[in-house]
């Protein structure tokens, strides 16, 4: 028998399976968190950091992201506060220079939402946009569920890059596509057809040819 | 070597390593850590033996290679035992005489250790200042070993803590003694070491991991280094007994891949532990059989983190992990795994020998026992200290680290590394505390301490950190890397003279929400040392932003060297090596900088010579108009 | 076999063909090669049955790997907080100037390779910087020219 936990959420009453997140438990209460690099295929991974909620537990209050939290009995937490907004809003406008104009797509409406000033940061965005917010739903999506391994990520901090592997991708990419649909951005969808790579391959980026 | 599968046998070896060593015979020891290695230690060691080979004294007079001694500045460092003579900034030719001197009984009087404030010399080493102001219980025996050889580990009472442990102790009462200890982690989270020992072996699951970290990251901070360089049996003999009580059965060493020695020392010291039967199936006959394997980093501060490593120890990228479970539950493999830092499992081994009791009745309220420091930067005595917890800030930096070289004022202590805080003066009495630090923005990290004085810019110290974040940030999630880049740009500006009134506000909140929203304590405290340089000299701030100018001189962009035509004797030096070309004059001409030209390197500064010390930074100040052509003043007579 | 495949699946076997050990591997393959070129690469994620992603993420994680041949002369100016505040950013500019490259770069001699290092524990000799396996403390701006002429 599976075991049942409840918890507030928003100062509802919510009861979840043991073993569920805080976001499936939301999501099941019809209680929304905006998300970025979640997906209900993939293992919960924590990068985007804008399902962040304040989860109180035994009189202490911490901020947690709701897609890798587990449920546990008596936690109230909350989705919407003054913390929780600042920090949707400043993740936001800390990822609206890379983003560009064509990039924004439904950041667009969490952007007015919380009052994000998308252009606070653009002065201060010296490299060139990418495009990417490197949530890593192409990488973990190939890799977890299609198994391909044909995309991945490369490099550490602000020079991490997701690339195509071409020994991989010409075998599958043409029919797959499947990671399109999964990129918030659009970058994938706007940069291959699956055959060609140009800019977006692991050769551009060992060569440094790669913005 | 038969292995020695008995408490009674381990004991016996002992005393018969301990009969064949006249305690009485002269022995030479050479510090070999890193930075005498640095200083040029290898001709030394070679004058040495050469030496003793010459006057034919090899079978008389002992030489051995130590481990770090820690007065690094005074290096290479040489120790004559029995007498525990010490001689400073030895060099190869110097041998001669030092092993001449040593046959007869004598002292070389000119490399003695001269006291600055009394003019008088101090021959022996625990005389010294800056070691007689320390407690050096976990560093103090790399003096005496040479770390490959395990025999001279077991001459100072090596792993007898070990055969304690598990003949005379058991599990629970080593639980016990640890969790009374009260020892909080050394590497910078200070938490108490028992408590995470106890989870792990309390945790579900057979198979468990101990783990030594000596990813050692903090840059200024080389204690870890030292000890897994000089005394690796220590260490390891802590990791086996913490894997005898937690119930593991695989330990693994984390060394970052900077440190070839260590690395290597401690490979060498598994091998002689395994062949001494102290490491390895039915360890000293017990019955408990326990492995190490040794994992070297690859360059990547994040990467010292508990769940970066762990994931690398799984030959994964090691960045952190989204974990809400501690990784004593669930760590390497999703197993109970234990992670402390190199100094924590070194202190084990003296809390089994001497006593929980011993161990409390060192340090502070909060913080017992001792803390290696490396005391670094603008001071006089660098090295490595270990002092007890709650001893202050002032008697580490002023007492043992003799203060501030060529007269200048103190500015601030820098803790914690990238996660910490520079602390001012007015705090310089604060006790040496977990607790204590933390409460002033601070902490005690892994225990580099860098010392800034005046000349030092607050500002351009946090875009350093700032700087140092971004470059070792993995990269994962958005606060972090996103938040450190906003930062890198907002100070780099200010240091240039291009920040606004605003950004100390914008600062603030993305800084807010890294601490709040960042995956791992990276991003958490990236921002630390901005916002207590902010706190404790924001006045320096301000001096950046509004006034374009850089109190501390240091800011490129917002300085200027001027040659002073009252004290420029036109010695054509700096002329000669402008690389930019950019000075004027000639021989009794006055020389002057063309400013279009400079591109600040300092150069000329530094190669004016003191007598006439005639080139200035200005900052913050219009640059008086050279003028060319002017004849050097003559000076009167008398 | 070929021969870099012989040398990979050597060193692959000296850690037991275990894919835990992937990042030891490659530091054995860097060292033994200099750099890790891209037949390397894909032969040691054959051999441990990884996929190419796999290993480039971690290859192309770390600073201690390099995707093109290193310059003779290994240069590292140390960079930590020391040093820093002895001075060790204007040691760096003139070596950059003296050098003509950026700190990850090589001189198009092949005669240098530029990297600033964390911290190399000499704190006492700050700043300090390496050529090679040597050492040479106490820099500073004018020192830096002549320390490299005589490296080179």
């Amino acid at each position: 028998m599976e075991t049942s936990v409840s918890l507030e959420i928003d100062g509802k009453k919510v009861k979840a399976k043991e073993g569920a997140t805080i976001l499936q438990a939301a999501k099941a209460a019809n209680i929304d968190i905006p998300t970025l690099c979640e997906h209900e295929k993939l293992a919960p991974y924590g990068a985007c950091r804008i399902c962040s909620v304040e989860v109180e537990k035994k009189g202490r209050s911490q901020v947690v992201v709701a897609c890798g939290y587990p449920v546990e009995e008596g936690i109230k937490v909350k989705t919407r506060s003054p913390k929780i907004d600042k920090i949707r809003k400043v993740i936001i406008e800390l990822i609206a220079p890379v983003l560009s104009n064509e990039g924004m797509g439904t950041i667009k409406t969490l952007a007015s939402e919380y009052k994000a000033d998308v252009s606070r940061f653009i002065p201060k965005f010296k490299a060139t946009p990418t495009r990417c917010i490197l949530c890593g739903k192409c990488v973990r999506y190939c890799s977890e569920v299609v198994f391909r391994n044909a995309i991945g990520f490369v490099g550490r901090g602000t020079g991490r890059r997701v690339v195509f592997f071409p020994d991989r991708a010409y075998a599958y990419c043409a029919t797959c596509q499947q990671c399109f649909g999964v990129c918030p951005t659009g970058k994938i969808g706007s940069q291959t057809t699956g055959d060609v790579f140009s800019g977006f391959s692991i050769d551009d980026f060992i060569s440094g040819k790669m913005s | 070597m038969p292995k020695v599968s008995s408490a009674p046998a381990l004991e016996e070896l002992r005393r018969d390593i301990e009969s064949k060593r006249d305690p009485k015979k002269l022995c030479i020891a050479l510090c070999s850590g890193t930075a005498c290695v640095a200083s040029g230690c290898q001709s030394v060691s070679d004058a040495f033996e050469q030496e003793l080979d010459k006057q034919g004294l090899k079978g008389e007079i002992d030489f051995k290679r130590t481990g770090c001694h820690g007065f690094c500045e005074r290096g290479p460092l040489v120790v004559i035992y029995p007498e525990e003579v010490c001689y400073t900034n030895v060099k190869a030719e110097d041998a001669q005489e030092i092993v001449k001197a040593t046959k007869e009984k004598k002292t070389v009087e000119r490399l003695l250790y001269v006291d600055p404030v009394t003019g008088k010399k101090i021959a022996r080493e625990p005389d010294i200042p800056f070691y007689k102001n320390q407690q050096r219980f976990v560093f103090g025996p790399n003096r005496w070993i040479d770390p490959r050889s395990i025999e001279d580990y077991l001459f100072i009472g090596g792993y007898a803590a070990l055969s304690k442990a598990l003949f005379e102790m058991g599990p629970d009462k080593v639980l016990a003694e640890i969790n009374k200890a009260d020892l909080r982690g050394r590497g910078g989270g200070g938490f108490p070491a028992g408590k995470k020992w106890e989870e792990t072996r309390n945790a579900p699951g057979e198979i468990k991991y101990v783990i030594v970290n000596c990813d050692e990251g903090d840059p200024g901070a080389y204690m870890d280094r030292s000890l897994m360089e000089g005394n690796p049996h220590s260490v390891l003999e802590g990791l086996i007994i913490g894997g005898f009580t937690i119930g593991s059965h695989q330990g693994f060493i984390y060394v970052r891949q900077e440190y070839p020695v260590a690395c290597s020392n401690i490979e060498w010291a598994i091998k002689q532990a395994e062949e001494y039967g102290l490491l390895g199936n039915n360890i000293l006959g017990s019955g408990f059989d326990f492995h190490v394997k040794v994992h070297r980093g690859a360059g990547a501060f994040v990467s010292g983190e508990s769940s970066a490593l762990m994931a690398a120890i799984e030959g994964k990228v090691g960045e952190p992990k989204l974990k809400y479970i501690h990784t004593a539950i669930s760590g390497i493999k999703d197993r109970p795994s234990n992670l402390n830092n190199v100094e924590t499992w070194a202190n084990v081994p003296l809390i089994i020998n001497k006593g929980s009791d011993w161990f409390r009745s060192i340090g502070s309220e909060g913080s017992k026992g001792t803390k290696i420091f490396s005391l670094v930067g603008k001071v006089n005595n660098t090295g490595l200290v270990e002092v007890p917890m709650g001893m202050t800030l002032r008697q580490i930096i002023y007492d043992i680290g003799g203060g501030i070289p060529g007269g200048k004022k103190f500015k601030g202590v820098q803790t914690g590394g990238p996660s910490g805080g520079i602390i001012p003066e007015q705090f310089l009495d604060t006790p040496i505390d977990f607790d204590e630090l933390t409460k002033l923005g601070s902490m005690v990290g892994s225990g580099g301490m860098v010392i800034m004085d005046e000349d030092t810019c607050m500002v351009d110290t946090a875009r350093y950190f700032i700087d140092f974040c971004c470059e070792e940030s993995c990269g994962k999630c958005i606060p972090c890397r996103e938040g450190l880049r906003v930062l890198r740009e907002i100070l780099t500006d200010i240091t240039q003279g291009k920040g606004s009134e605003k950004d100390i506000e914008t600062i603030e909140e993305v800084a807010q929400v890294m601490a709040d929203a960042s995956l791992c304590a990276l991003g958490k405290t990236a921002a630390s040392p901005v916002l207590t340089t902010l706190k404790y000299f924001g006045d320096e701030y301000e001096a950046h932003i509004k006034e374009k100018r850089c109190p501390a001189k240091v800011c490129s962009n917002l300085i200027n060297y001027y040659i002073d035509p009252d004290k420029c004797e036109a010695c054509m030096i700096c002329m000669r090596n402008c690389p930019g070309e950019a000075i004027q004059g000639g021989k009794g001409i006055v020389h002057w900088i063309d400013q279009e030209k400079c591109t600040k390197c300092g150069m000329c500064y530094q190669l004016c010579p003191t007598k006439f010390s005639a080139i200035v930074k200005l900052s913050g100040e219009p640059v008086p108009a050279p003028v060319p052509g002017k004849a050097v003043a003559r000076k009167k007579g008398g | 076999m070929t021969g870099i495949s012989s040398i990979v699946n050597r060193v692959v076997e000296k850690h037991g063909s275990n894919k835990d050990m992937l990042i030891q591997i490659l530091l054995d393959l860097q060292s033994g090669f200099g750099w890790l070129p891209r037949e390397v690469l894909s032969e040691v994620g054959k051999e441990l049955g990884i996929p190419q992603t796999r290993v480039y993420q971690v290859a192309t994680f770390y600073k201690a790997f390099s995707f093109a041949p290193r310059g003779r002369h290994s240069v590292r100016v140390c960079m930590g907080t020391a040093c820093q505040v002895r001075g060790a950013s204007l040691v760096r500019d003139r070596v950059q100037q003296v050098l003509g490259i950026e700190p990850g770069e090589t001189s198009p001699d092949m005669q240098f390779s530029l990297e600033t290092v964390n911290c190399l524990g000499c704190c006492a000799m700050g700043p300090v910087m390496t050529v090679g396996d040597a050492y040479h403390g106490h820099l500073t701006v004018s020192d830096v020219e002549k320390t490299l002429e005589k490296c080179a």
